[in-house]
């Protein structure tokens, strides 16, 4: 397991690397430049080369890649274009919604997949499977800002159940959890759809195992079968795939923001790569693949943990 | 009289409009409190699901289960499924043909083996356990203390099948149904498998129904035999007389398909 270990802690800075690379050199391709948003239009040629000399601006990109790798490391992001404060007191106080929503998405997915695809496995071709069946087919194909766009046209406009208008964490955290609700759910239902597809399947392979048989052949009830046996090992193709996907709801998160005006992560990266602010930019893109890298290789250990045939433990 | 089984036949309907499919056709059998008596047939001849219906793990909807069996004065077959969970695993219990897939791969040896004793009775944890290792050394596991700690995937396939034997066997049932158990091994494994269900039969007096395609093993373990074909019962009697004196044209051929015999014995096959 050690030397696992290294070689996916090894990948994952490679990968923290090579997408911190490749958001630089983005930056550096893409026409613009920061001094238009930051000095407005009036602003004279000196004014300009002063500006750029002060943020770094003048050098060649592989010196500013080097010198902003080197700050990064240190915890230091640099200091925003746009904003005039340090990327990183931006960022935490931004990743606050992102992280509630993503969180409460997660939860969500938790709550409506597993239930839902024992049943649907439980009584398999029953009514519940069958309408379980359709709409997974239905949320998995619906892209989530358009499941957030629906949702918040009924919810808002049909229902009047909801009040689009974001409620922050100061407000309480009762308030800011039930403006969450819809936005996590938009990011939620779709993931959820694929997880109740996977769990059926999942337990429905392993209710054709030989080892369902011996258990029965012991007096073992159904729901015992199920809870004893047949669950653990089911779980383990789901786990890991939650787990993987944490990284698709921090970015469906991001998506979803747009759609209800929440003050995360999203609004900023957007906002930012429009002034060309890129610290910021580069701070977020580098935090979300560290998320996304870190999941697949919790993922990992995770399916360790629950498989005792994985070598090594 | 342990056990009566009279016209069991097991008739699989998959669809409307399709031709039902007997496996098992008017079955018939008794046993005797801790008699050994074999099953044999080629592959496909019903004789792994007449155990199967036996031990009442045919899902009804799928297939029809007629005729009876009556166990100790209870007739199985009429049993409703929760009925038949008090019995499964307590007073009748099987060993399958396939050790290295019939144990749970996330479950530690030790909570499979007592999971039968979970069931069926309230015990302490270290009661179950000390059971649980009782039955173990009792199949002949080595080192039952490690092995209850240990996964079916770090044990071997001869060692996995003793696991199932000593699992099923955890309560001490009258009759253990023995499904083809040492197919699936080699063969100095499948001799030293047979030893302990001799050994267990002697000891506990299980009566065990013992299934294989293999006339020979058969021989080594039962006084009794039954040949069964596609589902029918073609001849019964005692070991001997079928072995030596085969009375149907079936059971020669199963008894010349024994290459292995034939090369060391080959004079007293026509017999």
């Amino acid at each position: 397991m050690g030397k696992a270990l290294l070689k996916r802690a090894g990948l994952l800075i490679g990968t923290l690397l090579l997408v911190s690379v490749l958001a630089f050199v983005a930056f550096s391709v893409i026409p613009g430049d920061p001094t238009g948003s930051v000095l407005g239009m009036e602003a004279t040629d000196e004014q300009i080369a002063a500006f750029r000399a002060r943020m770094g601006l003048d050098l060649p990109v592989w010196q500013r890649y080097w010198n902003w790798l080197t700050a990064f490391v240190t915890g230091d992001f640099g200091q925003s274009f746009k904003f005039d404060m340090p990327v990183s007191e931006l960022v935490f106080t931004r990743a606050q919604a992102t992280l509630v929503l993503a969180a409460a998405a997660f939860i969500l997915i938790v709550v409506i997949s597993l239930p839902l695809g024992l049943i649907a496995a439980r009584r398999q071709g029953g009514i519940v499977d069958r309408v379980v069946t359709v709409l997974t087919q239905v949320t998995m194909s619906v892209p989530n800002f358009i499941m957030g766009i629906g949702l918040m046209y009924l919810f808002a406009l049909v229902l009047k159940w909801f009040r689009p208008e974001y409620v922050p964490l100061k407000d309480g955290l009762g308030a800011h959890l039930r403006y969450m609700l819809l936005p996590a759910l938009a990011v939620a239902l779709p993931k959820s759809a694929m997880t109740v597809k996977l769990l059926r399947g999942s337990i429905l392979g392993e209710l054709g195992q030989d080892y369902i048989r011996t258990a029965y052949s012991k007096g073992s009830s159904r729901g015992s079968v199920l809870r004893r046996h047949v669950l653990r090992n089911a779980m383990i193709p789901v786990v890991t795939f939650l787990a993987m996907a944490i990284g698709d709801i921090m970015a469906g998160s991001i998506v979803i923001e747009q759609v209800f005006s929440i003050p995360g992560l999203g609004r900023i990266l957007i906002s930012s790569i429009g002034t060309r602010d890129y610290p910021v930019v580069q701070a977020i893109v580098v935090l979300l693949a560290g998320v996304v890298v870190l999941c697949n290789f919790l993922a990992d250990l995770l399916y360790r943990v629950m498989d005792p045939r994985i070598d090594g433990r | 009289m342990m056990l009566r089984v009279q016209d069991l036949s097991v008739v699989f309907r998959d669809r409307a409009g399709e031709e039902p499919f007997t496996a098992v056709d008017r079955f018939c059998l008794t046993m005797d409190r801790g008699e050994v008596v074999g099953v044999v047939g080629e592959s496909g001849s019903g004789k792994s699901m007449t155990a199967h219906a036996l031990m009442g793990l045919i899902q009804r909807p799928r297939a029809e289960v007629t005729g009876s069996a009556v166990f100790e004065g209870t007739d199985l077959l009429a049993l409703s499924p929760e009925e038949m969970r008090r019995y499964q695993g307590r007073d009748l219990s099987i060993v399958f043909q396939e050790p290295m897939t019939s144990l749970n791969p996330t479950m530690r040896i030790g909570k499979q083996v007592e999971e039968s004793l979970r069931i069926h009775e309230k015990l302490s944890r270290a009661e179950r356990r000390d059971r649980a290792l009782d039955a173990m050394a009792l199949a002949g596991l080595p080192e039952p203390e490690s092995v209850y700690r240990q996964y079916p995937h770090q044990l071997s396939g001869g060692m996995r099948q003793r696991v199932m034997i000593a699992s099923a066997l955890v309560l001490r049932p009258r009759l253990l149904i023995a499904d083809e158990p040492t197919t699936a091994l080699d063969v100095t494994i499948q001799a030293q498998i047979l030893e302990t269900l001799k050994d267990i039969n002697r000891k506990e007096g299980t009566a065990i129904l013992f299934i294989s395609h293999d006339l020979g093993v058969v021989k080594a373990l039962c006084r009794r035999v039954v040949v069964m074909k596609q589902g029918k019962i073609v001849e019964s009697g005692a070991v001997d007389d079928v072995f030596y004196h085969p009375q149907e044209e079936y059971t020669k051929l199963l008894i010349a398909s024994r290459p292995a015999r034939k090369k060391l014995k080959g004079g007293r096959q026509d017999g």
